[in-house]
């Protein structure tokens, strides 16, 4: 093989795993997609990278980014937890990109903190996630469980009366951090711990005749039953058909889910859920100009009517225009004057409301609690009165309830006030 | 002279007023009726439960229609004119609303959708709809109507349900309905002040077994913080204790037989997924890791052929069971054909190359349909519940899986038994050679069995389709259950896989409610190698020439 040929040959392997998408003769600014395209995830997080992709678009078409281009670098982690770091380490060594929107699962998301903080990257995060955490280098724009578990079990005691608790999770990290810090909200608010069940099921359990029974006959005590899940994917929907064949109606015992959204509705018959709840900081159904604006941008984009829109896209459309705002503040893509740029930067959310970054790198969202309708969408059946600013670090465990975290005055993300001291992640 | 034709004329008026006061009174009644309705367009949910009470005090003949309606999620306003209509049901999404004028019960011809808005509910209004409604089902000629709507009245027993509830008793024929009155009456009772009255209520109550009877009854056994009992009478009290205790021992009998059943249908999904195994693996020994995917397979075939026939939900099961056989049965022997049979007596290569398989058939049925899950409904007639008393019912879907398994297990056992085929393939598992000597073609044999246990394993596949996600991982979590279930069971023993799919499923279930599900599952498997290492050959091991040669 000739020189040329194996330069030729290189330059095809690089084009083969990069989508370059501007015109590559200019200079570019480099933005990293890290999302799942094969594997389990694939199902939520392709729908991601198309609309980061339908940002950038956009974005160019405005004339790019301090005069230029934005170049999408796509890269598939395959829901393969490892691969997410060395994916990483790709996009920020050798891809030098100024900034990755990526990740869905919280444990992708913690294999590739340590990258990002070695190499000071910048990731926006767009999921709902469990909180206990704040990096230098991730900017959380999904919910925190104040701004999702929390206000929709107050919704669930103060609106509709719930007396008994059911917390219904699958097995792992989430639901079980997300439970343990509703467990401790119940108990602080004077729910007898005999009112509250806490029950694991492994991933995709589908034989779910038992549980249903349990519930069933825990919320036959005489008082307002509720169950929270916090079931993941797959095993939501044999879930909530045993609960209709056990004639249990969200009149009843309505299931109040963190995971369920429009998009997992579309793969399966809604019917059985109609009138059971779902809380999140947006909903395709809220009409406002914004959100009729993002639709339609979708729809065009995809190129299918059909496809619908959701919580984590609109934390990607916040979080796009976030960072856009800081590198035009900031009059650079380095990572460290656009982080300093970020805190108090406000952009429009697609639901009516403003979304301001925080100096603990959350960001204020309303909260939205929807009815499901049958055909798959959800009706807003309860809102906060104005957004709700995130919390890194809950107060209603004993073990963080006085940390903090600021990275604009205290420029750590796991402060102890008691001790003055700072500790855990970027403490040198 | 003059007071009287001024009082003459007073006399005409009131006369007028009097002839013309039933039409006016009736269309005012209609005017005020339509008023109402009107105010539900833009109302809060709290608003609408308010102008539902009032539409339910009208009188009016078609309250009953318009809140029905209203319930079911029937009740459009019209965008062009701010009009209120019914919408017939109908099941077609695509059609146009065939439209009722909701106070004359009129037809009104039809709209398109998007220029009709529907009139929200929530769970709370829907609640108080259901009620309202149920005190018109209460007068309806079919006694399961009554009965629904008896049920639903018990669970709010307001001043209002009870005096509906004490007009009707009455009049009821039905030994049900007139059951679930008498309860609600007794409860009602229970507040009164008659001390005759109530320990009666107790005693009727005593005879129920339903949870809200038996809350009510022990909220009568509740101390005061101060340590005093808050019923006074002793003798309520005392018939209270005896009636808790006697429903309690009721409802854990049946509590009992709903575990048992939950136990049974959980093995008869193991047993269902698993005697396909049962042949390839129990009688052929080929080790086929692509069983799973058969089973998916019929799955898929289940959606096909439920999309190819909208609107005949039920039908379509019936003609996607034999669909999916052939389908199933088609690919098993595909591969049997050109991979396994190259691989006879080489199990490793066996396993891998059907590992293979299954990959492939994941990533095709990935490539046709897409990785999301497929939405596959389930006909009326297998959702609900078949309610036996007020403590134990089953549910329908569980119940057809059951008998299913049974009929399946029956038919595989007929085949092997009385046909042809059966002979030849229990001749061919037996002793290869002698049958080949008889005259037997043992490769046109291996095609058909595997062939046999791949259709049962798409067979199966349409019963899970009723119950868990149709994707394409749906093989991959029965797969290592199929397996432990004829391992179990005692490789190549048909019965074995039945026996060892129930009392595994059973133990499963019965250890659930202790344990959770996880540790319930590691607690069954821990126990399956135990005997295992106890009994290598299984429950029912095979004895005889085709034992020893294996």
């Amino acid at each position: 093989m000739t020189r040329r040929q194996m330069i030729l040959a290189a330059w095809l392997l690089v084009a083969g795993t990069t989508y370059p998408t501007g015109a590559s003769a200019q200079a570019t600014i480099k933005v990293g997609i890290l999302h799942s395209l094969s594997g389990t995830m694939a199902i939520s997080e392709t729908t991601l990278k198309d609309t980061v992709l339908m940002m950038i678009d956009a974005q160019n078409k405005k004339g790019g980014l301090l005069g230029k281009k934005l170049e999408a670098v796509v890269v598939d982690p395959a829901s393969n937890w490892p691969l997410f770091a060395e994916k990483a380490q790709q996009l920020l060594e050798k891809d030098k990109v100024a900034v990755v929107f990526g990740c869905w699962t919280s444990v992708s998301r913690k294999s590739v903190l340590p990258v990002f903080e070695k190499n000071n990257g910048l990731l926006f995060y767009p999921v709902q996630y469990e909180g206990e955490e704040s990096s230098k280098n991730v900017i959380y724009t999904g919910a925190a469980p104040n701004q999702q578990a929390i206000p929709a079990v107050d919704y669930l005691m103060k609106d509709v009366g719930v007396k008994r608790w059911v917390l219904e999770g699958t097995d792992y990290v989430y639901p079980r951090t997300t439970n343990k810090i509703l467990e401790a909200y119940l108990l602080s608010k004077g729910v007898a711990p005999a009112d509250i069940s806490i029950n694991y099921t492994p991933f995709g359990h589908s034989d779910w005749q038992t549980r249903v029974a349990v519930i069933k006959k825990f919320g036959s005590a005489g008082k307002k039953t509720a169950v929270v899940s916090t079931i993941n994917g797959d095993a939501n929907v044999p879930f909530y058909k045993e609960l209709g064949n056990q004639k249990i109606s969200a009149e009843d015992i309505p299931v109040v889910a963190f995971s369920v959204g429009e998009e997992e509705l579309s793969g399966l018959d809604a019917k059985p859920l109609v009138g059971h709840l779902a809380a999140w900081n947006y909903f395709e159904s809220i009409s406002s100009p914004a959100n009729k604006a993002f639709i339609d941008q979708w729809h065009t984009y995809i190129k299918s009517p059909k496809r619908t829109t959701n919580d984590p896209m609109e934390a990607h459309y916040i979080g796009f225009n976030l960072w856009v705002k800081a590198v035009e503040k900031a009059g650079t893509t380095d990572v460290e004057k656009v982080l300093a740029a970020l805190p108090g930067l406000e952009t429009p959310n697609l639901t009516g409301g403003i979304a301001k970054m925080l100096p603990n790198h959350h960001i204020t969202k309303p909260v939205y609690i929807g009815e499901v309708r049958a055909d798959g969408q959800f009706d807003v059946v309860w809102k906060t009165t104005g957004t709700v600013p995130g919390d890194a670090w809950s107060d209603f465990l004993p073990g963080s309830k006085n940390i903090t975290a600021d990275w604009v005055a205290l420029k750590c993300g796991n402060y102890n006030t008691t001790t003055k001291a700072c500790s855990g992640q970027n403490y040198k | 002279m003059k007071r009287f034709p001024r009082g003459g004329r007073r006399l005409l008026l009131l006369l007028f007023a009097l002839g013309a006061a039933r039409p006016v009174f009736a269309q005012s009644s209609d005017a005020l009726f339509l008023a109402a309705l009107g105010e539900l367009r833009g109302a809060t949910y709290a608003d609408k439960e308010q102008i539902v009470e009032r539409l339910s005090a009208s009188g009016h003949a078609s309250t009953r229609q318009v809140l029905t309606a209203f319930l079911e999620d029937r009740l459009y306003v019209r965008s062009q004119d701010q009009n209120i209509f019914i919408a017939k049901p109908g099941d077609d999404e695509q059609a146009p609303l065939s439209l009722v004028d909701p106070v004359s019960l009129k037809d009104a011809g039809s709209a398109p959708r998007d220029g009709m808005e529907k009139i929200g509910t929530n769970n709370r209004l829907r609640r108080v709809l259901r009620t309202t409604v149920a005190r018109f089902g209460l007068s309806n000629p079919d006694p399961a109507i009554r009965l629904d709507a008896a049920r639903e009245m018990l669970k709010s027993l307001d001043e209002a349900n009870v005096a509906v509830l004490r007009e009707r008793i009455g009049a009821e024929t039905d030994a049900g309905v007139r059951k679930e009155i008498e309860t609600g009456l007794a409860l009602a009772a229970l507040d009164g002040t008659d001390q005759q009255a109530r320990l009666d209520a107790v005693r009727t109550l005593s005879r129920r077994s339903s949870s809200d009877v038996r809350n009510r009854l022990a909220s009568l056994l509740e101390k005061s913080p101060e340590g005093t009992f808050i019923e006074s009478d002793e003798r309520v009290r005392k018939a209270a204790a005896s009636a808790v205790s006697s429903i309690d021992s009721t409802r854990s009998f049946y509590a009992a037989i709903e575990t048992l059943f939950f136990g049974l249908s959980l093995g008869s999904v193991l047993v269902l997924v698993a005697i396909g195994l049962a042949i390839t693996f129990g009688v052929m020994g080929v080790i086929n890791m692509a069983h799973g995917e058969l089973m998916m397979l019929g799955a898929y075939t289940t959606y096909v052929v439920q999309t190819a026939m909208p609107g005949h939900i039920g039908a379509s099961i019936a003609v996607a069971i034999p669909t999916a056989f052939l389908v199933a049965a088609a690919m098993g022997i595909l591969i049997e054909r050109t991979i396994i049979r190259f691989l006879y007596g080489r199990p490793l290569e066996t396993l891998l190359a059907t590992f293979g398989v299954s990959l492939i058939l994941q990533q095709l049925v990935r490539s046709v349909f897409s990785a999301l899950n497929r939405s596959v409904e389930t006909p009326a007639w297998m959702s609900g519940t078949l309610q036996f008393n007020e403590a134990l019912s089953l549910t329908y879907n569980r119940l057809y899986i059951v008998l299913f398994t049974l009929i399946v297990f029956g038919l595989l056992l007929l085949v092997l038994k009385r046909t042809r085929l059966g002979l030849d393939i229990r001749a061919v598992s037996q002793n290869r050679e002698m049958a080949r000597a008889m005259g037997i073609r043992s490769d046109w044999v291996d095609a058909m069995t595997f062939g046999l246990g791949s259709g049962i394993a798409g067979v199966a596949g349409v019963a899970l389709s009723q119950l868990t996600n149709v994707g394409p991982n749906l093989g991959q979590s029965y797969i290592i259950d199929s397996f432990m279930v004829v391992v179990f069971g005692g490789v190549g023993n048909l019965w074995g896989a039945l026996i060892g799919g129930m009392s595994m499923g059973i133990v499963n279930k019965l250890l659930e409610p202790y344990s959770g599900a996880v540790l319930a599952k590691i607690f069954v498997l821990v126990a399956l190698i135990l005997f295992i290492q106890r009994r290598p050959q299984g429950l029912f091991p095979q004895t005889g020439r085709a034992a020893e040669t294996r």
